[in-house]
């Protein structure tokens, strides 16, 4: 009878240790590039809370993957609901960073922020560059070539075949066919659509006069929810085209963009040679590098569809343990191993070499 | 003495928790509305041209909103209310009894199916694999108004994302159906099958006249969930915010909850309010189906298989 009375019991114990050994928090997915060297740090401990951009979602998980197993007591989380959710969590303290596509505007620069001392405001240090690439599906097309101009008219509905005679004039003795272009854009919020659209705004003002933001200003085509519902539905349909993040256009045609006088492929050093070569937003406090991308860049091989997505720290931490925490993992972040293991898990563009020890020595200045 | 005095406590325990069960419930349905009408009012009160998508007002904002979700959902149910009915006479009235088992667990099982997965078969395989059919609709159909083109390029119409919601509908439908019909008085049957009436004339004469309330309230029961689905319909529905009746084409009117799904994660300020105001809209609206479907059911409740 005492066994029937315990057997039940000790068998729920045996199970909760066993589902509860199972929830290790330093359980990540293990990646090939687990950097060596990096930022060294003597171990540091405690937990710090990331929120927001879902670009980033893949390269924080490499990072926080990757952090030196000389800090195991070290845990860091981060939660991709997305840019605005990270500002607002950051704002109102329930991040101790956050991740955006958009550095702070200025009316949130000026409000107060939870866990920042009194007097010291947040900056925003760039940690992920992403080429956006024009991807299509034509069968029978392999090397299209585009211009910004020709990209307006076409996404904002004034092109609509394939073989319209602006597309015709940049790919001489391809094989266009005349079937109508099903053009796919985002149906949510997205940082990639204001990269775009700022990008056809700056370049292309007469056939884009929509102005640029998050939402897609035009009712043509269809629309997708995310990165992987536009590669989805770009992928299903034929005669299709759509921009995406460059990390989602896997098995996707991309389009050469015509920078200056010549025709470019998309690469990672274009994007970050373009970020690189933008001058820092004014009027800002020193070591906040928001950077005003400059679209209309015409340097060899730029790629200025690019997306540029931040940590958001405070200057100066009310809780010093915490400062140097986010501090030392920014460091790390924007260290070159770091940037690498992003390059090749994520698809990103690693941060050039000047634009990284902007951002570490920015970073060092945390408390 | 003793044992009366222990039965009155156990009474009182008793109803007491069960009146808190009650007002619990209540008080979080008040709590739950109370907080979408306090978050609302700003939207409700917004000036010109703080709302998104350049509406003018509030109601010019939620119009078509409101519009594709029941039109979605009237969509679904076109295809779903037939083909319930039909599955459940004849797992009730035709089919064999293992079969008939086999089946209603089958149906079950497809239940149990979570939505996103619904959401990524409608991309990955059905929208594909609708739209050439689409596009012999619009070819050959195109001068009819519902099938005016120019057909989508990708098939992720409203059309397919009704199919999908008629999909996730239909399980709930089948049950439901199948327990009426089973219910049906099995002398009515007997007598109606010995004065020579066929199967088919037997099920419309003793069984359908009984269930008609329990298939309206299997209806308005998917209703409902075909009102408030989220994901499925925001994964697989390519929307515009405008209001038409076409159903082949790439600009189609959104559903209220996919519309918080999408622009949720990046609104700022004025946009959250008025999507919360588009959510209490939404309750509004399904409050209304629940009362009207109740009201339908308690005119006949005599024969009503759901209880009271």
């Amino acid at each position: 009878m005492k066994l029937t009375r315990i057997a039940p019991l000790g068998a729920l114990i045996a199970a909760g240790a066993l589902v509860l050994a199972g929830c290790a928090s330093n359980e990540a997915g293990a990646t090939d590039a687990a950097p060596s060297g990096g930022t060294s740090a003597s171990a540091l401990s405690g937990t710090i809370n990331g929120i927001g951009s879902s670009a980033q979602g893949v390269a924080q998980q490499t990072w926080i993957a990757g952090i030196p197993t000389a800090n195991p007591d070290l845990t860091i989380n981060y939660d991709p609901q997305g840019s605005r959710a990270g500002r607002k969590s950051f704002i109102s303290g329930a991040a101790d960073f956050a991740g955006s596509d958009a550095a702070l505007k200025d009316e949130e620069l000026a409000g107060t922020f939870a866990l920042c001392a009194d007097g010291t405001a947040a900056i925003d240090l760039p940690v992920y560059i992403s080429p956006i690439a024009i991807a299509y599906n034509v069968a029978g097309v392999s090397d299209l070539k585009l211009d910004a101009s020709t990209i307006a008219g076409i996404f904002s509905g004034k092109i609509t075949t394939w073989n319209d005679p602006k597309i015709v004039a940049l790919n001489k003795g391809a094989a266009l066919p005349s079937a109508a272009i099903t053009v796919v854009h985002r149906s949510d919020d997205s940082g990639t659509t204001q990269n775009f659209t700022e990008y056809l705004a700056a370049n292309a003002k007469d056939v884009w006069t929509a102005p640029s933001g998050q939402t897609f200003p035009y009712q043509v085509g269809d629309a997708a929810k995310g990165t992987s519902g536009v590669a989805e539905a770009t992928k299903n349909a034929k005669n299709s085209i759509t921009y995406i993040d460059e990390s989602g256009a896997a098995g996707l045609s991309i389009a050469q963009l015509k920078v200056g006088d010549a025709f470019v492929k998309i690469s990672a050093t274009g994007a970050a040679a373009v970020v690189a070569d933008s001058p820092l937003v004014a009027g800002r406090g020193a070591n906040d590098l928001a950077i005003a991308i400059n679209r209309t860049d015409t340097q060899a091989n730029a790629w200025p569809l690019v997306l540029v997505s931040y940590i958001i720290a405070c200057q100066q931490y009310q809780d010093a343990a915490k400062g140097a925490l986010v501090s030392q993992y920014i460091q790390y972040v924007a260290g070159d191993a770091a940037q690498q293991s992003a390059a090749s898990q994520a698809g990103s563009a690693p941060l050039s070499a000047e634009l990284s020890a902007k951002v570490i020595a920015a970073a060092k200045t945390i408390k | 003495m003793t044992t009366k005095v222990t039965v009155r406590v156990g009474d009182r325990v008793f109803s007491t928790t069960t009146v808190v069960a009650g007002v619990v419930i209540l008080a979080t349905l008040a709590a739950v509305a109370i907080f979408l009408v306090i978050q609302s009012i700003p939207a409700l009160l917004a000036p010109k041209g703080g709302l998104p998508n350049g509406a003018t007002n509030f109601w010019q904002y939620v119009g078509p909103l409101v519009f594709g979700t029941v039109w979605a959902a009237f969509l679904a149910l076109l295809f779903a209310t037939p083909l319930s009915v039909g599955i459940a006479l004849f797992i009730s009235h035709y089919a064999p009894r293992r079969v008939s088992q086999t089946l209603g667990y089958i149906i079950d099982l497809l239940a149990a199916v979570p939505s996103v997965v619904f959401g990524l078969w409608g991309i990955v395989v059905l929208a594909p694999f609708v739209q050439p059919l689409y596009q012999w609709l619009g070819d050959n159909l195109g001068w009819i108004p519902l099938f005016a083109g120019p057909v989508s390029g990708t098939g992720r119409t409203i059309l397919t994302a009704a199919i999908v919601l008629a999909v996730m509908v239909i399980p709930i439908m089948t049950a439901i159906c199948r327990e009426v019909f089973l219910q049906a008085p099995r002398l009515h049957e007997e007598a109606a099958l010995a004065l020579g009436a066929t199967r088919w004339e037997m099920i419309r004469m003793a069984v359908l006249p009984f269930a008609r309330s329990g298939i309206i309230s299997a209806i308005m029961l998917g209703l409902g969930r075909a009102l408030g689905e989220t994901f499925a319909v925001a994964m697989v529905l390519s929307p515009a915010f405008i209001v038409k009746f076409a159903v082949l084409q790439a600009q189609n009117p959104n559903t209220i909850a996919a519309n918080i799904a999408l622009q949720f994660p990046e609104a700022t300020g004025l946009s959250v309010n008025a999507l919360v105001a588009s959510g209490l809209v939404l309750f509004a609206v399904t409050l209304l189906v629940n009362v009207l479907a109740r009201w339908i059911i308690s005119r006949r409740a005599a024969f009503s298989g759901a209880n009271g």
